[in-house]
C-alpha cells in the first residue's frame, strides 16, 4: 500500500483494478468519446484557422474609406419650396480628408498594428490590341505588404515595385500576352496615362483577383487617379482580429470616415463558423452526457456488486463520507484516465487524417493544430464529468444499510 | 470488573406502523463483563442476528437502552455511532469474510487504515503481529479469496482484533466450516479471550462449542431464556 495515498484512494484504485474488465470497457468508452471531441475540436480549429489565415493575409482587417457624399438641397430664403426629388450624387473617387492626421492617430492606437494608406481606383491596361479593365492599387510596400502578403503570392519576378513598375496577376498577364519585364500602358478615366513595366506577377489563388488586381506605388497611383497627395483608403490590421468590429465602430464614431471591419465584410463566413461551433458544442454535450451515463452505469453495478464489502467496511467503522469519496474518486479516475487515452487516440486520428486528407492541389486540408491546452481542458472536463457521474452511485453506496448489505 | 455491555428492555420491531408490523425482540435484558465469553443460541429466526446487529451499533433498537462501556448509545448520531463502533467493536461474520480486493495482511490493516486515514508502518507491523498470532504469516500477501474458509475466518479474527476492541461480536463464525476448522477457529477465539481478556459474544448452533463457553444465553422467539 502506498504510504502517501489516503484510504479512499487506495480503496478506489483497488476496486477499479479488481474489476479490471469492467474498468477497461468503460475506459474504452470514455476514451472514444474524448477522442471524438479532441479530434473534432482540433480539426475544426485547424479548418477555421486556415480560413481565417487565408482571409487575413489577403485583406485588411479594417478599412477606412471616405464618407458617402450626400446631396444637400439648397434652401434659399424663407418660403422657398425645396426640390421634391433629391438625387443621390454619384460617388467620385475622393481622398480621405486629412488622411495623414487620421493615419497618425491610428498608429497611436494600441490596438492597431499596421496602417497602410492606399490610393485605388479603376483603370485600363493596354498592350498592343489587348486591353483589360483593372483595379489600380497604389500603396507603400513596407506597410501594405504587412496586410496583404503579395510577396507570398509572387510567381515570377519579385514584389519590389518602383515608380515605373507594376505588379499584375497571372490572368491579366495572360490576357495581355505580357510577361515579366514587358511594358503595359495604363490609363484612367481621370486622364492619367503611364507606361509601366511588369516587375512581378502574382497568383492570389482566385481567378477574378488575378485578372483585375494590380499594385503600383502610392505616388504612381495618385498621379494616375488625379489624387495628388490623397489616398482613398486606410487599411488597418489590429492586435485582436475578433475585436475588429468594435474597433471599427469606435473609429467611425470618432473620425469622419467609414470604417468597415473584416467581420462585417465576411459576415457569411462568421455565420458559418458560428453554426459549426454550435453543432460542435451540441456534439460535445451529447458525447459528454453518454460518457457520464456510462460511468454512472458501471459504478452503480460496482456498488451493487460490492455491497457486502461496503457493509463490512461500514461495520469496521468506515464513515459514510469515506465510502462516498471512494466512489467519487473512482469516477474521477475513470474520467481522467479515459481522457488521457482518448487524447492520444484523438491526436493519433488527427495526425493520420491530416496526412491523408488533402486539398485538390495537394496542400493540407487544415493545419495540424494540437494545443496542449485542449488536452488539459478535456482531461479536466472528463475528470469532472466522472466525479459528477459518480455522485448518484456514491450516494447509494454511502447510504447503504450495513445490516441489509451484510445479510445479503 | 467493568461492564462492557448492558441491554435494558431492548425491543425491535420491523415494518413499524404498517399492517405487517412484527416485533422480533420483546425486551431483552443482558449484561456482559469484561473478559466474558458468551454463547448466544436459539432456533433459526429467533432474533439472534437482529440482537447482534443492535449490539454492534449497525441497527437501532425500537426501544430500550443499550450501554457500551457504560455509555448510553441511544442519543448518539450516526457519525458518533460509526466512530464508537470502529473503536470498541470487532465483527466476525459467517459468510463474507474478507474484502477480496485486498491481501490478507491488508484486510487486517483495514480497520486501522479506515480509522487513521493513511497507511503507516506501525499499523502494518501490528497487522503482521496479528497474522502471526492466528498462524497465517505465510499467507500474508495472499489475496483474501485464495484461502480456505477456515483460513479466511482466522484472518477475519485478526482483523476484528486490529483496533483492540473491547467487544468482539461473532455471528455464526464457524457455521460454514467443517468440524476440524470450526474447532480450530473456536479455540483461537477462546485463547485470545484468555490472553487478552477480550470480551466475545458468539452466536452458534453448535452445542459442543457452546458448552466450552463461559455462559450460554438462549434466545427463543425474541426473548431470553437463560
Ligand atoms: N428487515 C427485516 N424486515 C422484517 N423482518 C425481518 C427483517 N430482518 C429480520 N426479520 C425477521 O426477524 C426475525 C429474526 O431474524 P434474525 O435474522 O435475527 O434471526 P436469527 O436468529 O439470526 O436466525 P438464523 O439462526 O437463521 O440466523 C426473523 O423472523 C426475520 O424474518
Ligand atoms: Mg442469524
Amino acid at each position: 500500500m502506498n504510504r502517501w495515498l489516503p484510504f479512499e484512494w487506495i480503496a478506489a484504485v483497488r476496486f477499479l483494478l479488481e474489476g479490471l474488465l469492467q474498468t477497461l470497457v468503460i475506459l474504452g468508452g470514455i476514451a472514444i468519446g474524448v477522442g471524438v471531441i479532441v479530434f473534432m475540436s482540433a480539426m475544426l480549429a485547424g479548418l477555421q484557422a486556415n480560413f481565417i489565415k487565408r482571409v487575413l493575409t489577403s485583406q485588411p482587417q479594417i478599412q477606412l474609406i471616405p464618407l458617402d457624399q450626400v446631396a444637400r438641397p439648397l434652401r434659399n430664403a424663407k418660403g422657398t419650396i425645396e426640390a421634391p426629388i433629391v438625387q443621390r450624387p454619384t460617388q467620385r473617387v475622393l481622398s480621405i480628408d486629412q488622411w495623414q492626421k487620421i493615419r497618425d492617430e491610428m498608429q497611436a492606437r494600441p490596438d492597431v498594428v499596421t496602417v497602410a494608406p492606399t490610393a485605388s481606383g479603376s483603370g485600363l491596361a493596354l498592350r498592343g490590341d489587348a486591353n483589360r479593365a483593372i483595379t489600380l492599387t497604389g500603396m507603400e510596400p513596407e506597410n501594405y505588404f504587412n496586410i496583404v502578403r503579395v510577396p507570398d503570392y509572387i510567381v515570377a519576378g519579385d514584389a519590389q515595385v518602383t515608380s515605373e513598375g507594376i505588379l499584375v496577376g497571372t490572368e491579366l498577364a495572360n490576357n495581355l500576352g505580357a510577361s515579366l519585364g514587358d511594358k503595359i500602358n495604363v490609363t484612367t478615366a481621370q486622364g492619367g496615362n503611364r507606361i509601366l513595366t511588369i516587375t512581378g506577377i502574382f497568383d492570389l489563388g482566385n481567378k477574378g483577383a488575378n485578372q483585375r488586381s494590380t499594385f503600383v506605388t502610392l505616388r504612381t497611383a495618385q498621379s494616375l487617379l488625379g489624387l495628388i497627395g490623397g489616398v482613398t483608403t486606410l487599411d488597418l490590421t489590429v492586435t485582436d482580429i475578433y475585436a475588429a468590429e468594435n474597433i471599427a465602430r469606435d473609429i467611425q464614431a470618432s473620425h469622419p470616415v467609414e470604417a468597415d471591419s473584416w467581420i462585417k465584410t465576411n459576415a457569411q463566413f462568421f455565420t458559418a463558423v458560428q453554426a459549426q461551433q454550435n453543432s460542435n458544442t451540441l456534439i460535445r454535450a451529447f458525447v459528454g452526457l453518454s460518457v457520464a451515463f456510462g460511468i454512472a452505469a458501471v459504478l452503480i453495478v460496482s456498488v451493487i456488486q460490492r455491497s457486502k464489502d461496503i457493509g463490512i467496511l461500514r461495520a469496521m467503522g468506515t464513515k459514510r463520507e469515506q465510502i462516498l469519496r471512494v466512489f467519487l474518486i473512482q469516477g474521477g479516475i475513470l474520467g481522467f484516465l479515459g481522457s488521457l487515452v482518448g487524447s492520444v487516440l484523438g491526436a493519433g486520428a488527427l495526425i493520420l487524417w491530416h496526412s491523408v486528407a488533402r486539398q485538390v492541389d495537394g496542400s493540407e486540408l487544415f493545419p495540424l493544430i494540437i494545443e496542449s491546452q485542449l488536452f488539459v481542458y478535456s482531461a479536466a472536463l472528463a475528470t469532472l464529468t466522472g466525479v459528477i457521474a459518480a455522485i448518484a452511485p456514491a450516494l447509494r453506496a454511502a447510504r447503504l444499510d450495513p445490516v441489509v448489505a451484510i445479510r445479503g | 470488573m467493568a461492564e462492557v455491555l448492558k441491554l435494558e428492555q431492548i425491543k425491535k420491531s420491523y415494518n413499524l406502523g404498517t399492517a405487517v408490523e412484527t416485533e422480533v425482540l420483546h425486551g431483552i435484558d443482558l449484561s456482559m463483563q469484561s473478559g466474558d465469553f458468551l454463547a448466544l443460541m436459539g432456533p433459526s429466526g429467533s432474533g439472534k442476528s437482529t440482537l447482534l446487529n443492535i449490539i454492534g451499533l449497525l441497527d437501532r433498537p425500537t426501544s430500550g437502552r443499550l450501554l457500551i462501556n457504560a455509555q448510553d448509545t441511544g442519543r448518539l448520531g450516526d457519525a458518533a455511532l460509526t466512530r464508537l463502533r470502529g473503536e470498541t467493536i470487532g465483527f466476525i461474520f459467517q459468510y463474507h469474510y474478507l474484502i477480496s480486493a485486498f491481501t490478507a495482511h491488508e484486510n487486517v490493516m483495514m480497520p486501522m487504515l479506515v480509522d487513521r486515514g493513511h497507511p503507516d508502518a506501525e499499523m502494518a507491523k501490528r497487522a503482521d503481529v496479528l497474522l502471526e498470532r492466528v498462524g497465517l504469516s505465510r499467507w500474508r500477501n495472499n489475496n483474501a479469496m485464495n484461502m480456505s474458509g477456515g483460513q479466511q475466518q482466522r484472518v477475519a479474527i485478526a482483523r476484528a482484533l486490529a483496533m483492540n476492541p473491547d467487544l468482539v461480536l461473532a455471528d455464526e463464525p464457524t457455521g460454514n466450516l467443517d468440524t476440524k476448522s470450526a474447532n480450530a477457529v473456536f479455540e483461537l477465539m477462546r485463547e485470545i479471550n484468555r490472553e487478552r481478556g477480550t470480551t466475545f459474544l458468539l452466536v452458534t448452533h453448535n452445542d459442543d462449542l457452546a458448552k466450552r463457553c463461559d455462559r450460554i444465553v438462549q434466545v427463543v422467539d425474541g426473548s431470553l431464556a437463560t
